[in-house]
C-alpha cells in the first residue's frame, strides 16, 4: 500500500508539474494580453518534436537548452503575425483564431513526424532508478521536477527583478497606466507570449522523455491547465502553481482509491472552488470578472 | 427603414422557399437529404448559441456539452425507457437545458476569457461522464443501439423512421418552431434587454436590470434549444458520439456563427451550410482535413470576422 501510495503520489507531483509549467505560460498570456491560448498544447508538442529533430545532433542535454527557445521563437513569430491582430476584438476571435491554429498545427506534425508514437532518447543515468524500494522513482522524474523547479523560480525572479518582467506584471494589473508611462505595450506584449512559448516548450522536452512523442500530446494537458489556472484565481500566477500542483495531487491519489474518477476530480475541485470563492483560491476581486 | 424591413422579409421568404423544397434541389448538386438534416440541426444549435454570443454579448466556449447532453439524454430514454421519439428529446432537451441551467448559476459573475474557460471546463465535465461510464453511455465508442421511431399520431402514422424525406421535414418543423420561438423571444421586452445587455452592460445595470439574473435566464433559454438540436442530431445519426461532447465541437459551433455572422438572425443558418459543405467536402478529398478546416478558422478570423451575412449588412454595427 506504502508502494502505491508513493507511487501515486510522485505521479501526482510530476503531473502536476506538468500542469504548472503549461498553466503559467497560458497563465501570463491570458493576464496581460486577454488572449486564452488553444494551441499552447501543440506549442507543448512541437517544442517535443524540436527536441526530437535534435538530440541526433547535440544530445539530451543540448535540446533540452535549445528547443524550448526555438518555440519561444515560434511562439513570437505567431504572435507577430496572427495573434496581434484580434486583442483589440471580442475576445470570441482570439478564441477562435488559436483554435484553428491548434488544428493546424497537430495536422502540421502529423503530416512531418507521422501520427504514431515516437521516443526520445534520455540519457541513461537519468533512466535508472533512485532505489531498489522505490524502483519506480527513475533519476529523470526527480529530474523533471527540478527543472520544473529551477524553471518556475526563474520565471517568478524574471518577473520580480528584469526591467521587462516589472512591466509584465504592472501591464497585468493596469495596461492602459502602463502604456500611458511610454511602454511599448505591443512589444511587452510578444515578449510576454514568447516567454509563455518557452514554457510549453520545456514542458514538451520534459513530457517527451517520459512519454514520448504524438502529435496530440498537448491535448491531454490543456484542459487541466485551464482548471488549474481557474482554481489558482485567473490574474495570479501563485494560485496557478498552487491550482496545478493542487489538482495534479488529487487526481494521482484519486487514482489509488477511484480510478475511475481521476479525471472527473479536478473539474469537482473547479466546481466546488467556483461554488465557494468564485474569484478562485488567490485570485483579485475584480480581476477579469 | 421601410427598404430595410421588406428585404429582410424578403431574405427570410426566400430561406424558408429553399429550406422547404430541399429534397427537390438538393440532389441534383449531389447531396443527399441526410446531409441537409445535418446543416439544420448545426444550424439550430449555433442559431441557440447565438441568443448569447450575438444577443446578450457573452461568450460560451462550451456548448457541446448542451448539445451532447440533449443527444445522450434522447438517445439514452430510446433505448432503456421506450421507443418513443417525441418524449425522447422532451428528455434530451430537459437533461441538457437542466444541466445549463444548473451550471449558469456557477458561471454568470464571470465575463470574458474568464467565462470563456468555465464554461469550456464544465463542457470537459460532460466529456469525460460520457467517456468513462462505459456500461451505460458506450463510453468511446458511442452510444448505440436505439433508432428513431415512427411518429404516431393515433389516426395516421408518419414514417421518420425509414423515409428519410419525412424525416428532414420533421427536423424543418422543430428547426421552424424553434427559430419562431427565438424571434418572439428577441423582440420581446426580456430579448430587448439582452441587447441592452450587450451594447452596454454597466448602462443597463445602472438603469435597474438585474444584469445576473437576465445572463442566467439568456444562458439557460440557449442550452434548452440547444439542447433540442443536440437531440434532433441523436435521431438523425442514430447515435450519440462523445466527441459531439468535446470542446472541439463547441468551437465548431462558434465557428459555425461567426462564419455565418453573428449579428444576423439568419448568420448561422449560412454558417452550417458553409461549414457541413466544407467538412463534407474535404474530409472527402483529404486526410489532412484538420489543417483546410484550421486555415479557413484563421482566415475567417483575420479577413471575414463579420461572417458572410455582415458583409451585407452594410449599416449594422461590429
Amino acid at each position: 500500500m506504502f508502494q502505491v501510495v508513493m507511487f501515486n503520489l510522485t505521479n501526482g507531483l510530476i503531473v502536476g508539474a506538468f500542469y504548472v509549467l503549461m498553466a503559467l505560460g497560458l497563465s501570463m498570456i491570458i493576464n496581460l494580453s486577454n488572449v486564452v491560448n488553444f494551441a499552447h498544447g501543440n506549442f507543448l508538442a512541437l517544442g517535443g518534436y524540436f527536441a526530437f529533430m535534435l538530440t541526433p545532433y547535440v544530445g539530451f542535454w543540448g535540446a533540452l537548452l535549445i528547443s524550448p527557445l526555438l518555440t519561444a521563437v515560434f511562439g513570437y513569430a505567431i504572435e507577430q503575425l496572427l495573434i496581434k491582430h484580434v486583442y483589440a476584438r471580442n475576445h470570441i476571435y482570439s478564441l477562435l483564431l488559436t483554435f484553428g491554429l491548434g488544428f493546424i498545427l497537430q495536422d502540421v506534425c502529423r503530416f512531418f513526424w507521422g501520427p504514431s508514437p515516437l521516443p526520445l532518447g534520455i540519457p541513461d543515468s537519468l533512466s535508472t532508478p533512485i532505489t531498489a524500494d522505490l524502483f519506480f522513482i527513475t533519476w529523470y522524474r526527480v529530474f523533471m521536477v527540478a527543472v520544473v523547479i529551477v524553471a518556475v523560480s526563474g520565471l517568478f525572479a524574471f518577473l520580480k527583478y528584469t526591467r521587462v518582467g516589472m512591466r509584465i506584471r504592472a501591464g497585468t494589473l493596469d495596461l492602459d497606466t502602463v502604456s500611458a508611462l511610454g511602454v511599448n505595450v505591443a512589444a511587452l506584449r510578444s515578449y510576454n507570449f514568447a516567454v509563455g512559448s518557452y514554457l510549453a516548450g520545456l514542458a514538451g522536452v520534459l513530457a517527451a522523455g517520459q512519454i514520448g512523442l504524438n502529435p496530440n500530446m498537448g491535448d491531454d494537458l490543456i484542459m487541466p491547465s485551464f482548471i488549474a489556472i481557474i482554481v489558482g484565481g485567473v490574474g495570479s500566477l501563485t494560485g496557478t502553481l498552487l491550482g496545478g500542483l493542487l489538482i495534479g495531487v488529487a487526481a494521482a491519489l484519486t487514482t489509488v482509491f477511484y480510478p475511475a474518477a481521476s479525471e472527473a476530480v479536478i473539474y469537482v475541485i473547479m466546481a466546488v472552488v467556483l461554488l465557494l470563492r468564485p474569484r478562485g483560491l488567490l485570485g483579485e476581486e475584480g480581476m477579469l470578472s | 427603414m421601410n427598404a430595410l424591413i421588406r428585404h429582410k422579409y424578403a431574405t427570410t421568404a426566400i430561406i424558408w422557399a429553399l429550406l422547404l423544397t430541399v429534397p427537390y434541389w438538393l440532389p441534383m448538386f449531389g447531396g443527399y437529404t441526410a446531409l441537409a438534416g445535418r446543416v439544420l440541426v448545426f444550424a439550430m444549435a449555433a442559431m441557440s448559441f447565438n441568443l448569447l454570443l450575438g444577443f446578450t454579448g457573452i461568450m460560451s466556449f462550451g456548448h457541446a456539452a448542451y448539445f451532447g447532453l440533449g443527444a445522450y439524454g434522447c438517445g439514452l430514454f430510446l433505448k432503456y425507457v421506450t421507443a418513443s421519439t417525441p418524449l425522447a428529446m422532451l428528455a434530451g432537451t430537459l437533461l441538457g437545458g437542466i444541466a445549463g441551467t444548473l451550471f449558469g448559476l456557477l458561471l454568470v459573475r464571470r465575463r470574458g476569457v474568464y467565462f470563456a474557460m468555465v464554461t469550456i471546463a464544465f463542457g470537459q465535465v460532460c466529456f469525460y461522464i460520457a467517456y468513462k461510464w462505459d456500461d451505460f453511455t458506450g463510453g468511446y465508442d458511442g452510444l448505440r443501439g436505439f433508432a428513431r421511431a415512427a411518429l404516431d399520431f393515433g389516426a395516421f402514422k408518419i414514417d421518420i423512421a425509414n423515409n428519410s424525406t419525412a424525416f428532414y421535414f420533421f427536423i424543418l418543423a422543430v428547426f421552424g418552431l424553434a427559430a419562431i420561438l427565438q424571434a418572439f423571444l428577441l423582440k420581446s421586452p426580456f430579448g430587448r434587454t439582452m441587447l441592452a445587455i450587450r451594447e452596454n452592460e454597466r448602462r443597463a445595470r445602472f438603469l435597474g436590470l438585474p444584469i445576473e439574473k437576465h445572463i442566467w435566464l439568456s444562458f439557460s433559454i440557449s442550452c434548452f434549444f440547444t439542447a433540442l438540436a443536440g437531440s434532433l442530431y441523436a435521431l438523425l445519426n442514430n447515435f450519440a458520439d462523445p466527441l459531439g461532447l468535446n470542446y472541439i465541437m463547441s468551437g465548431n459551433i462558434v465557428m459555425i456563427t461567426v462564419m455565418g455572422g453573428m449579428r444576423a438572425f439568419w448568420g448561422p443558418l449560412i454558417g452550417a451550410v458553409l461549414f457541413v459543405a466544407l467538412q463534407d467536402y474535404v474530409s472527402s478529398m483529404t486526410t489532412n482535413w484538420m489543417f483546410f478546416v484550421g486555415l479557413t478558422f484563421v482566415c475567417v478570423v483575420l479577413f471575414f470576422p463579420r461572417g458572410l451575412m455582415g458583409m451585407f449588412q452594410k449599416g449594422a454595427r461590429t
